[in-house]
């Protein structure tokens, strides 16, 4: 467990170095920066986010979802694929190719936003007093396909699914 | 909406026959009766589901002491579309799954090294 003895600290400061507070910023019309900070070495970070013997283990997003297709082939130009599964059985998928690795710092991937323009996430990995800090800026081919959502917002619609019947039918 | 509120709508329509309800009044406000008759259930069962609903904020009743019409109130809905919606939600839960793997992890490499 981590303390939060660091709590207090101005929003300016506790903006990086805090753990257990993911932030989401939306610096301009085409990008979306989720950043975060956990409490471990940076190497041992680089590799949860790049390894697909983790990343099954963590990035499953809702509760219900499983990753049973994680292949990672880690260098420039190198394919990656995930796959997700709900409990009813539905799979959601995520593929694209790296196209800058520099560990364990920086790695750039490339795919396809829902509407089949490019999408690129960089994300980087910084130490700091044993902490790491995890920047993701997903870039869009425009604010409209940002706007649109991700596959990941489609999975938490599909893990809602049964409410949103309730909410269409209402036509608000 | 906080987290709570939510919690209490997802409850509220974790029920397949309050669910039901609540598509049959986004057509329009109905009685009780009404409501009851598809259901197969007894006026005082719909009360109860209705209670919930009225709980939750997802219906209200009219004023009216002989009809009280139910109507339905969407706005937690719309809350629980934006959230569920949220791209934010992934990787919350991702994230916080991270954190206690990575303890798990670092554990079992001092458990290692002690070895």
């Amino acid at each position: 467990m981590t303390t939060r003895s660091d709590a207090a600290a101005p929003a300016s400061e506790s903006a990086r170095n805090v753990t257990g507070r993911t932030e989401y910023l939306t610096p301009n019309d085409r990008e979306i920066v989720v950043a975060r900070t956990f409490d471990a070495p940076r190497s041992l970070v680089w590799a949860v986010f790049t390894d697909p013997t983790h990343l099954p283990k963590w990035h499953t997003g809702p509760a219900g979802f499983t990753m049973p297709v994680c292949e990672i082939d880690l260098r420039p130009g190198g394919k990656w694929n995930y796959v997700w599964r709900n409990r009813q059985g539905r799979e959601f998928g995520a593929a694209g190719t790296y196209r800058e690795v520099d560990p364990p710092k920086r790695m750039v991937q490339v795919t396809k936003a829902l509407d089949g323009q490019e999408q690129t996430n960089t994300t980087t990995f910084t130490e700091e007093n044993g902490r790491t800090t995890v920047t993701v800026t997903m870039l869009f081919a425009s604010k409209e396909t940002r706007d649109q959502g991700l596959p990941y917002a489609k999975m938490g619609l599909e893990a809602s699914y049964a409410l949103l019947d309730a909410y269409l039918a209402s036509k608000i | 909406m906080s987290s709570d509120a939510l919690s209490i709508t997802f409850a509220a329509l974790a029920d397949p026959t309050r669910r039901a309800i609540l598509a049959r009044l986004a057509t329009g406000e109905c009685t009780v009766g009404e409501l009851a008759k598809p259901f197969a259930m007894s006026g005082p069962a719909v009360s109860k589901h209705l209670k919930v609903l009225e709980r939750a904020g997802l219906v209200a009743r009219g004023r009216d002491a002989q009809w009280r019409p139910v109507r339905l109130q969407a706005a937690p809905l719309k809350k629980v579309a934006d959230w569920a919606l949220d791209y934010r939600q992934f990787w919350d839960a991702s994230y916080e799954r991270l954190d206690a793997y990575l303890t798990h992890l670092m554990t079992e490499e001092q458990h290692d090294d002690s070895k």
